[in-house]
């Protein structure tokens, strides 16, 4: 078992708490970085699909699993993103000006989306932002003069100063560079006085409202945030797959978006990465078991929704902390050896809590 | 001097009057007991204190400004901190995590300056861990820093959250009965850590609290609720002897 020796405050505020952090880490990195040299171009972009959906992941985690609030309408900042991001560059925008118009459009909007979240919660919420990306998608199929309707609407190349990311290589590295930014930022919210409110707002209300934390500022905060990381994630997305059309960001995609923090594990940017991995694998999977299916069952054409769901019921179920809550087990499990209770984790019935207030 | 003074406060829930025209004084520097039968109206005292519920009628005072319009999160801004009578812990997060949302008032950062997480964020960030470390030191939390709330002793969770109500800074306290659920041993260390907290840290405790014997022990000052009316005010030994007290715990 390893213990860590404190001896500064510090150590607590950093991002890496020991060396064996740092190499991993480190190694990580550095094969993200050889990854796209060794993997032909169609691996290379989907590892770079992956990307993106690990950076809306951090936006909708950062609502769901730090401040408790369900959404089932990301889909839509991830289409407004999109849509402002093309239509800023069709316009003449250079690229990073209009990727950060189209984030700072999504901001606004979660903003505004986030203002009945101060009175509702739970399935009630998940109900309204379901309604409000349904409402987006209608807008995005009938404004045809921004958006082209049905017929959609072509984004152009990525450039910086007249050089060219098009390339699946110079895409996958200008995904990684945001990816990284992006944690970046969300770790740093995190471990600051706003994202505790957050988490304060998660584990109970009252108490934190008596602790002094502004619930509506907190809550528009976090929504505004959120949108604008998932905003961040639908620019990028708009160039991986080149021309929108309003049936690409359905409710199936927001469901997609909830199944990656659910499976990957509620309270942790770790999850995000692992459900992105997950959600980025499970086409191909899914794929695969259509093939190696008996042919009456591998064709019935609602599939792959149905297998989402499974799986989201599965872990909600048997592993509600998801892959990264598995993983902290089988960590435990090996250095513990042979001392591991299996009852360490099992969940208890909590105390009672205060319901005179509610 | 006066710091918190409620003048006839009434809360009515339907047809149930929960406190009726209840006027108290509380001094600065004093430990102020509110003790009555089960259903007597003292957490809903509490929690018109902390406004959680408007009140129907009459005002509440804090260091000679109104308090009874404000909203709730401002009522922690002006130095006013509570716990909860069955604990309401921030469940997920460890003690240190706890205590330092605790410290959510004192924030000088705005948003931009967190995400980019300047100097100016990590150095708030030590003084506020050095702070929590005092409060540790005082309430003897060391042991538990780490570990998640859902792992923790009922016993414990009391202390974490007295913990982390003084973390807040506050000239005031309010103790919702923080003794149930502790044994005879932690109730004894109770009393001594509400005269440390009375005496050294210099703030004002309210308590709601049923064990006589704490009351006894640590109040200056004495209220009694019965059917959410006053029925006596007065230092421990008046109350005991009080016939309207008597009859209002074992009936006629």
């Amino acid at each position: 078992m390893r213990f860590v020796l404190k001896t500064r405050y510090a150590q607590d505020v950093d991002f890496f708490k020991h060396n064996g952090q740092r190499f991993w880490y480190a190694l990580l990195g550095l094969f993200v970085f050889v990854a796209p040299f060794l993997l032909d171009d169609f691996y290379t972009g989907e590892l770079s699909l992956v990307f993106i959906y690990a950076i809306a992941g951090i936006g909708l985690m950062l609502l769901v699993g730090y401040t408790g609030l369900v959404s089932l309408g990301h889909a839509a900042f991830l289409a407004i993103g999109a849509y402002a991001h093309a239509y800023f560059m069709t316009e003449g925008a250079p690229f990073i000006v209009s990727l950060i118009g189209a984030t700072a459009v999504c901001v606004v909007i979660g903003a505004i989306v986030g203002i009945p979240s101060l009175r509702m919660t739970g399935i009630y919420l998940a109900v309204a932002t379901l309604a409000f990306a349904q409402i987006v998608e209608k807008v995005l199929a009938h404004w045809e003069s921004v958006t082209g309707g049905h017929r959609g609407m072509a984004v152009p190349e990525p450039e910086i100063f007249s050089w060219s990311l098009g390339t699946p290589r110079a895409f996958y590295f200008l995904v990684l560079l945001v990816l990284i930014g992006a944690l970046f930022v969300a770790l740093n919210l995190l471990r600051s006085p706003t994202g505790r409110a957050m988490i304060a707002i998660r584990d109970s209300e009252i108490s934190a409202q008596a602790m002094g934390i502004h619930l509506a500022r907190v809550k528009t905060t976090s929504f505004a945030v959120s949108a604008g990381f998932t905003g961040l994630a639908g620019g990028l997305l708009a160039h991986k797959i080149g021309y929108l059309a309003p049936d690409a960001f359905t409710i199936l995609i927001s469901i997609q978006l909830l199944l990656m923090v659910v499976v990957g594990g509620l309270g942790s940017m770790h999850g995000v990465i692992y459900g992105a991995v997950f959600i980025g694998l499970l086409p191909q999977g899914i794929a695969f078991l259509r093939e190696s299916l008996p042919a009456g069952i591998g064709q019935i054409p609602g599939l792959e929704p149905g297998i989402f769901g499974l799986i989201l019921v599965l872990f909600l179920v048997y592993e509600p902390l998801g892959i990264f809550g598995r993983w902290i087990k089988i960590r435990l499990f090996f250095s513990e050896f042979p001392l591991y209770r299996k009852s360490t984790y099992k969940r208890q019935k909590s105390y009672l809590r205060t319901e005179r207030v509610h | 001097m006066t710091l918190l003074a409620a003048d006839n406060v009434s809360i009515s829930f339907g047809g149930v009057h929960a406190v009726r025209d209840v006027s108290f004084e509380v001094a600065a520097g004093q430990v102020y007991s509110i003790i009555g039968p089960n259903g007597a109206g003292k957490t809903t005292l509490f929690n018109l204190v902390s406004r959680l519920y408007d009140v129907d009628a009459g005002s509440i005072t804090f260091n000679g400004e109104a308090i009874t319009r404000v909203p709730p999160h401002q009522v922690a801004e002006r130095g006013i901190a509570r716990t909860f009578q069955n604990t309401e812990l921030f469940e997920h997060e460890t003690v240190l995590k706890n205590l330092l949302i605790g410290h959510h008032v004192h924030r000088q950062t705005a948003l931009w300056e967190e995400l980019l997480f300047l100097p100016k964020v990590r150095e708030q960030d030590l003084v506020f861990r050095q702070q929590v470390e005092d409060v540790i030191d005082l309430l003897d939390l060391q042991s538990y820093r780490d570990q998640i709330i859902g792992n923790l002793p009922f016993g414990a969770r009391k202390m974490v959250e007295i913990a982390r109500a003084l973390c807040l800074g506050p000239q005031l306290i309010l103790l919702d009965e923080p003794s149930s659920g502790l044994n005879p041993e932690e109730t004894e260390d109770l009393s001594f850590w509400i005269e440390d907290i009375n005496e050294e840290l210099g703030i004002t405790v309210v308590m709601v609290e049923h064990d006589m014997n704490l009351v006894n022990q640590v109040s200056d000052r004495v209220l009694v609720l019965a059917d959410g009316v006053v029925i006596a005010v007065g230092t421990p030994s008046e109350i005991q002897g009080h016939p309207d007290v008597l009859r209002a715990y074992l009936g006629d």
